[in-house]
Order: C-alpha cells, then sequence, then structure tokens
C-alpha cells in the first residue's frame, strides 16, 4: 500500500486557538469603537444607539440569511415584534429595563417561530415573497389593534425604570448607549459560540447542500426553525432597546422598508460573518446620517451609488474585503465562523 | 429473513412512461453488487427509489426485515440505508476533517447542538481520524474541500458514508470524473469497505466492475434482463443487445 505510507495522524488541533485569539480581539475592537463612539460623538448618543438596536436586526438577519441561506426581506416583523412587546409591556407598568429586554427577546422568538414555520414551508423566490407578506400582515395587524399598539400614532412616552435601580435613563442617552453596547457584546459573543457549535455547522452545510445534509440523516426544517427562533430573540432585543431608549415604538419599526434596508446593510458588511453585520450597519447609517445632512434631496441616490460600488469592488461585502487584504485571516483557511 | 436488503416488485411511472419495471432484488450481508445497464436504463431511478428520493408506484424496500417504503430520505438513512453521489455534494468551504466530524454528531444525535464545541469531542476526534486515515486523507484533513483533488473529493464521499456506519451502502458511481491516474485509490477504498457491509455499486467503468464485484445486476429499459456472476455477463446474448443497441456505451462491454 504505497499510498499510505504517509502520516495517520492528525496533529492536535491548532484552528480552535488562533480562532479565540481572533475573536478575542475582535470583541475588544468593537468594545473599543463602541467606547469611542462614546467619547467621540457625545451629541449624537440617540443615534448611535438606534445603530446598535439596528445592527441587532442586521445581526438577526445574518443568522438566517448568512448562515442558512434563507433568504427574507420580512425581518423587522421580529424586531417590531420585540418592540411592542416591550412598549407593551411598559405602558403597563413594567419597567425595569432588563425584564423588558427579555420580554423582547421572547416575544421575538414567539414570532421567529411563527415566521419560520411559514416560510419554511416554501423555497427561494416563493419564501421571499411570504417574508415580505408576513411583515406586511405585521404592520397592518399593529395598525389595526390600536387598542393595544397606539395604531399609527404608535406607543410614545414609555417611562422606563432606572437600570438596576441606580441608573437613571438620562436625557443625553448616555445610560442607554452603555446598555445597548453592553447588550451588543453579549449576544455578539453568545452568537459566535452559536455559529461555531455543531449546530452552526449544521446549518452552513443546510446553506450549501440541503440535499448533503439529509443523505447525511439529518432533517433540514427543525434545525432552519431553530435559527429562526434564536434570529427571533435577537431582532426581539434589538426592538426592546430601541423602544427602552427612544420611549417610542411606531408602525416603522414593523416596516418592509427597514427589513430591506437592514438586509442591505448585511450585504454592504458581508454575509456569513457576524463583523460584516455590525461593519455593514455602522457605515450604512454613519453614511446615511453625513450625506442626508449634506443633501437632504438626494442622500438615498448616494446610499444607492455607495452599494453598487461595493458589490461590484468587493462580492463579499466589506468584511469579506478585509479578508483578502489582511493575510493573517485569510490563512484561516477561508472557514468563516 | 437473512436478506438483508430487499426489494420487490418495485416499479416507477412518470405519467405514461414507466422508468422502473418490477424490479426484484435481495442482498445479504457483505454483499458486493455492482448494477449496471445502458444510459437511459433506469439506474439512478432506482436509486431514488431505494433511499426515498421519489415513492414507487408500487413494490416494496425492505431493510433489515422492517418495510421502510413509507419512510422518507432521511429515515431511511438513520435506518442505516446509506447513498453516495454520482457528483460529489460537499460544502466547499468546510475541510474534509469537518465533513467527517459533523457527519459523526450528526449519527450521534449531537449536530443540533448549540451548547456545545464542535470539534471538543476526543472520542469524534479519533473517530475522524480513523476514517481519514483509511482513506489517505490524513494530509488534506484541514484544507478547504474546493482545494482538493477530485479523486480525494471521491474518497471523502465515501468517507461520509461510512462515518453514518451503514448496514447498506449505495455507491452511485464512486469513480466518476476521477483521472484513471487516481482509481486505485478509490479502488482500494472499496477494497477496505467493512466486510459486514452490503454494497451495491452502479458503475460504469467495467474493469472496476469485474474486481469488485461478486454478483451483477443488468438493467435496461427499467427492467432487471441479467442477474449472475461477472464472469457471465459479457457472454450473455441479452446483455449484448441491450448495449449494442445503445452504441456510445458499446465498447465498455465488449
Amino acid at each position: 500500500m504505497p499510498t499510505m505510507a504517509q502520516t495517520e495522524k492528525l496533529a492536535a488541533a491548532p484552528i480552535p486557538g488562533s480562532r479565540a485569539v481572533r475573536d478575542v480581539v475582535g470583541v475588544i475592537l468593537i468594545i473599543a469603537a463602541g467606547l469611542a463612539g462614546f467619547w467621540l460623538f457625545p451629541d449624537n448618543l440617540a443615534l448611535l444607539t438606534r445603530v446598535i438596536a439596528v445592527a441587532l436586526l442586521v445581526l438577526s438577519i445574518d443568522l438566517v440569511v448568512g448562515y442558512c441561506g434563507v433568504a427574507t426581506l420580512g425581518q423587522a416583523a421580529l424586531f417590531g415584534a420585540g418592540a411592542y412587546a416591550a412598549g407593551i409591556a411598559c405602558v403597563n407598568g413594567v419597567t425595569e429595563p432588563l425584564t423588558l429586554i427579555l420580554i423582547g427577546a421572547v416575544a421575538g422568538a414567539v414570532a421567529g417561530l411563527l415566521m419560520g414555520t411559514i416560510m419554511l414551508r416554501a423555497h427561494g423566490l416563493a419564501q421571499l415573497v411570504l417574508s415580505i407578506a408576513i411583515v406586511q400582515l405585521f404592520h397592518e395587524a399593529a395598525n389595526k389593534a390600536s387598542a393595544y399598539t397606539g395604531g399609527s400614532d404608535g406607543l410614545a412616552g414609555l417611562m422606563v425604570g432606572p437600570l438596576f435601580g441606580v441608573f437613571e435613563f438620562d436625557l443625553w442617552g448616555q445610560t442607554a448607549y452603555l446598555f445597548g453596547l453592553a447588550l451588543l457584546v453579549v449576544i455578539f459573543i453568545v452568537l459566535k459560540f452559536v455559529v461555531s457549535s455543531p449546530f452552526g455547522m449544521l446549518c452552513r452545510g443546510i446553506k450549501e447542500d440541503p440535499i448533503r445534509i439529509g443523505a447525511m440523516g439529518a432533517f433540514v426544517f427543525p434545525v432552519l426553525l431553530k435559527m429562526f427562533v434564536i434570529s427571533g430573540a435577537v431582532a426581539g432585543i434589538g426592538g426592546a432597546l430601541a423602544a427602552i431608549s427612544t420611549q417610542v415604538v411606531g408602525l416603522d419599526s414593523l416596516s418592509f422598508e427597514l427589513s430591506a434596508n437592514a438586509l442591505v446593510m448585511l450585504v454592504l458588511g458581508g454575509l456569513g460573518s457576524l463583523y460584516g453585520a455590525l461593519v455593514g450597519t455602522v457605515i450604512f447609517m454613519g453614511f446615511e446620517h453625513v450625506v442626508s445632512a449634506i443633501n437632504p434631496f438626494h442622500w438615498m441616490t448616494m446610499v444607492g451609488a455607495l452599494l453598487i460600488a461595493v458589490v461590484l469592488a468587493a462580492p463579499g461585502g466589506l468584511s469579506g474585503l478585509a479578508d483578502r487584504v489582511l493575510p493573517s485571516r485569510q490563512r484561516n483557511r477561508g472557514g468563516r465562523a | 429473513m437473512s436478506d438483508l436488503f430487499r426489494v420487490e416488485g418495485l416499479s416507477k411511472s412518470f405519467g405514461g412512461l414507466a422508468v422502473s419495471r418490477n424490479i426484484s432484488l435481495a442482498m445479504p450481508a457483505g454483499e458486493r453488487l455492482a448494477l449496471i445497464g445502458p444510459n437511459g436504463a433506469g439506474k439512478t431511478t432506482f436509486v431514488n427509489l431505494v433511499t426515498g428520493q421519489i415513492r414507487p408506484s408500487a413494490g416494496r424496500v425492505v431493510l433489515n426485515g422492517e418495510d421502510v417504503t413509507e419512510l422518507g430520505a432521511v429515515r431511511r438513512v438513520r435506518q442505516g440505508l446509506v447513498r453516495t453521489f454520482q457528483v460529489t455534494r460537499l460544502f466547499s468551504d468546510m475541510t474534509p476533517e469537518e465533513h467527517i466530524t459533523l457527519t459523526i454528531l450528526q449519527r450521534e444525535g449531537k449536530a443540533a447542538r448549540i451548547l456545545a464545541r464542535f470539534h471538543g469531542n476526543s472520542e469524534v476526534a479519533e473517530e475522524v481520524e480513523g476514517i481519514l486515515g483509511t482513506l489517505g486523507l490524513i494530509e488534506v484533513a484541514r484544507r478547504r474541500v474546493g482545494e482538493i483533488a477530485y479523486g480525494q473529493q471521491r474518497l471523502l464521499e465515501i468517507g461520509i458514508a461510512l462515518a453514518l456506519k451503514p448496514k447498506v451502502l449505495l455507491l452511485d458511481e464512486p469513480a466518476a470524473g476521477v483521472p484513471s491516474s487516481e482509481t486505485p485509490r478509490i479502488e482500494q477504498a472499496l477494497e477496505r469497505l467493512p466486510p459486514s457491509l452490503a454494497v451495491l455499486m452502479i458503475e460504469h467503468d467495467m474493469d472496476l466492475v469485474f474486481r469488485f464485484a461478486k454478483r451483477v445486476v443488468v438493467l435496461a429499459a427499467g427492467e432487471i434482463i441479467f442477474e449472475g456472476l461477472p464472469s457471465e455477463v459479457a457472454a450473455n446474448a441479452k446483455v449484448r443487445e441491450a448495449y449494442l443497441g445503445n452504441y456510445a456505451n458499446a465498447r465498455s462491454v465488449a
């Protein structure tokens, strides 16, 4: 057996170690960037908090689109479910912020379960159309159920209690921002574990070839549904954070437009890498903020041009571009986790 | 019932077109059976019927004494009926090590776990090493599958099937598309398949069929026209007729 002359032993896996270092560095960078924002833009903390809430929505889209290959244009349904659940709870006397976040997470997860159950019956374009139909239905339901949701006026003047009973949500949004940043970091770390778990690998497999996964003896539907529930919880937390920080919940949080914008942010940043979701959100919303101040009439055109430039120049999104430019990340066998 | 695997009177029609007609065959443990036939004979349909990708119009599929005709494809895999694909279906971004690890975790019902590490289990790692070692894939274990040779991808396809610990293995043209310089390694892997495994191989390469199979079944126009020893197949008049009627395949039997 000449071919067997080679080594038959695998070296102890070196990959998890280097990957862990990379992820620790990544998390430190996120915290550093977040704190830099706090010091550099003290007058724009409301906007930055909004960026964090939307970043959670974009992360949640990445879970289903980037890791499972399920296209959706209705993710705001889950974001809005979290926002309205937290808002309604707050109006009815639940003012403890962490409890409100938890309520948002549960509402998002339940909405994700519902949405996944419906969407996963279809494939491809039909699936995409279903996602749009669902977000429109959620939107219409919130509009009609005005006794609970305030209809087109939304819920306003939410009075949220102090965080841990100590830190009041101040006028400048400092508490809200730091609270949001902490939530984002915790969720990011949790999701890093999720996508590199056996479950995360299974999802990556399903994305590439569901028939192969079936031939391995694994059912596809329950795995994807589980990811929808996780994704819903993340989006719901984003919605609840938006509700707490702005003290307002409106129909725009359940809109097709928000869903579509969030997907655009993900594509901009790069699918299938959690970093891409964050980068895309920050760039998109930062660009939007700056350009709309310079030219309030044509800023959408500029955003469109930016998107075309990125898609043509870096098909993998901005984080994909970083993968190609930075040799240290390239060495990681192209394994995206 | 001594047969590990049996199909009885399996038929399938698409509209008025019968693509499988009353196919019956049985395989004991340790069987090495080759299924051959000219293009369009219904070999792929037969595989899809057996694995549960499509439902038969009539007939039964029996695995280990149990009727699995009504079971879907995934449940049949879990019962030990495993296939490989004619064109490899692998995850181009994953490594061979990751493929086999995922397969073993799935077999043990641990693949959907969130609160577990993918590479954390040393027993699994040992089994992965064993499988990749037998197939000679250790050197490329941590390369992306998209970067390794096609022959190695074919070996990995077999490795995934073995990692499921099948009772019955269907090999759909295991050497298709592999350059002839690499076919000895495929053949070596086939020789090393567990002795108790019942193997049904679909293959065009007659040299491989003759070396591998103890028994040959010839399918033509959806029917079994010959069943017997490899040494008898070339002399059979019906088989010659079926192949000669199909010019493209005439030379492979001659």
